[in-house]
């Protein structure tokens, strides 16, 4: 899934005047005017409180519905896309459900496997040896002929994200990945990110376009590299670090669990 | 303005019909009801063509990843059934012949015409729609469940995200799987029926040899009635499938809803059924 080089100059998301709708109702708008560009290899992280339409912008940002109105292009093509002939280019984006997601009659190893063996057209057999080096990448090795509902949600979430890497993305887009994992587990995905972020291995060294939503911000620092925070229907894209704490306000203070009156 | 219409309907001027009570009330349930079935029809056959298009474009298409999966389907909603409808079989044909005899053995003729009558009752009507409606109890209900599930839980979502399109992955082979499936377990409860029915009239003393009970069966059945029979069996397939991979797929179900979309699937699939059969009768009516 590696960018053409006629492609490399543009950004990978761009969005203009954006309105996202309510997953399974349209009709309610829950972020207006989104105008908000992501160029390749950065690293975004979306913050907002629970119940601001983190879930729905990232939605529709991964092509799960379309936008209600305004235009967003991924990779210079329009998006969300829908075309046969176009998959190719909807497969440079890889998605990480909160939870996982994960298709319960298959095993992880089963889950994990079956974008690769779907697209490639693969047997079981053939696709083990592309998977296991991956299921181990993610510690999922001694999980891997069981099935999801036998594994703790924090191991589902992360045979979402070896789901995701499967077929090595340029771009990945994570919902809430860190929401409820105790300090060994979120140390794990702050690292791995991070080495997704500058190159990792796996992907031949690429730096990968991570899109990464979260309802505090504070754990994020000086991993991710660009912010964005979702308030009252508002997008606002402030960029670094330094700047989201000179935003200040509340719709900031929240995120970073500052409390009123500088106490 | 609705008081001023009130008074006009209920007032002695008005026929009788109109001041009938509730009729309003009767008029808008049955509105809606018509509505909702007109929806429902629409929704089911843009659903039908979308996967009849799918079925045919991507026949090939991740064929090692899909037919395995249409494997497990026939084996489900066939092979694993065998059993049950082997010993259904065995009741048909003893029921059909037995009342048969019971309610027509005065009648010398019958004895000639007992042959006909396990075609008649039995390959061209029975036999096809109690196989459906079995593999609907048994399997049909486990679709909607399984799909609405999934549906709910996101794994639909998943799919779509991963660039897998779920009436591929999911439909297909459940609409392979069951129209086979139904096919299959149609012929061998036809061929157990007419089977025990011969045992029937075995063990009843009946003067009825098996060549001239074969030769009945032989002279009743015409090249016309097998293709009608696979038609209808797999058309009985597909039909279940789409209806109830149709209400656990195709519209956004919370877990909870799932339990009214399995009642809603298997009320409109029996209809659907009882009316594609009623259109094979008027078919063999006019041929």
């Amino acid at each position: 899934m590696n960018s053409s080089p006629e492609t490399a100059a543009q950004p990978a998301i761009e969005m203009r005047g954006v309105t996202v709708g309510a997953t399974g109702n349209p009709d309610t708008t829950v972020v207006e005017d989104v105008n908000w560009s992501v160029a390749e290899g950065d690293f975004w992280v979306v913050g907002g409180l629970q119940g601001s339409g983190k879930t729905d912008f990232l939605r529709m940002t991964g092509g799960l519905m379309p936008p209600v109105s305004g235009t967003y292009s991924f990779f210079g093509g329009a998006m969300p896309i829908f075309e046969e002939h176009r998959l190719k280019e909807r497969l440079r984006l890889g998605f990480v459900f909160d939870g996982g997601q994960l298709l319960n009659h298959l095993t992880v190893s089963e889950n994990v496997s079956l974008p690769l063996r779907y697209h490639r057209n693969l047997g079981a057999a053939e696709a083990e040896a592309e998977v296991r080096p991956l299921l181990d990448l993610a510690g999922l090795g001694p999980w891997a002929d069981s099935t999801p509902g036998a594994l703790a949600r924090t191991w589902q979430q992360r045979a979402g994200l070896a789901r995701a890497l499967m077929l090595k993305p340029d771009v990945l887009l994570l919902d809430s990945p860190l929401a409820g994992l105790d300090l060994r587990h979120c140390g794990w995905w702050l690292h791995f990110l991070g080495q997704l972020s500058k190159g990792h291995p796996w992907l031949g060294g690429r730096p990968m376009t991570l899109v990464v939503t979260a309802d505090d911000l504070r754990l994020w620092r000086g991993r991710a590299r660009q912010f964005a925070v979702l308030k009252d229907k508002r997008f606002v894209a402030l960029g670094s670090w330094e700047r989201l704490e000179a935003a200040g306000g509340e719709m900031v203070n929240e995120l970073l669990a500052v409390a009123p009156h500088g106490g | 303005m609705q008081n001023g219409n009130a008074r006009t309907l209920e007032s002695p001027q008005a026929p009788l019909f109109w001041r009938a009570p509730l009729h309003r009330s009767y008029a808008n349930y049955f509105g809606r009801k018509l509505f909702e079935f007109l929806l429902t029809v629409h929704g089911v056959g843009a659903f039908a063509l979308i996967t009849l298009g799918v079925l045919l474009s991507k026949l090939r298409s991740s064929n090692r990843v899909i037919y395995p999966l249409v494997l497990r389907e026939v084996s489900r909603a066939g092979l694993r059934l065998l059993p049950m409808f082997l010993f259904l079989a065995a009741a048909l044909g003893l029921v059909v012949v037995g009342q048969t005899l019971t309610w027509l053995g005065r009648i010398p003729a019958v004895m000639d015409y007992l042959g006909t009558i396990m075609v008649v009752v039995v390959v061209r009507e029975l036999g096809p729609l109690i196989a459906a409606l079995l593999v609907l109890a048994r399997i049909g209900t486990a679709n909607v469940v399984e799909l609405g599930t999934a549906r709910a839980l996101g794994e639909v979502d998943a799919l779509e995200a991963l660039g897998i399109d779920p009436i591929h992955y999911l439909v297909v082979p459940r609409v392979i799987g069951m129209a086979v499936g139904i096919l299959s377990l149609t012929v061998y409860l036809i061929l157990g029926a007419l089977v025990t029915g011969y045992l029937w009239i075995f063990v009843q003393d009946v003067p009825v040899r098996p060549s001239e009970y074969f030769n009945q069966l032989a002279g009743a059945l015409s090249g016309l009635d097998f293709v009608l029979l696979a038609l209808k069996a797999s058309l009985f397939g597909y039909i279940i499938a789409i209806v109830t991979c149709y209400h656990g797929l195709a519209q956004p179900l919370r877990l909870e809803e799932v339990s009214h979309a399995t009642v809603r699937a298997v009320a409109q699939s029996v209809i659907a059924c009882v009316l594609l059969d009623a259109l094979f009768i008027l078919i063999y009516l006019l041929v």
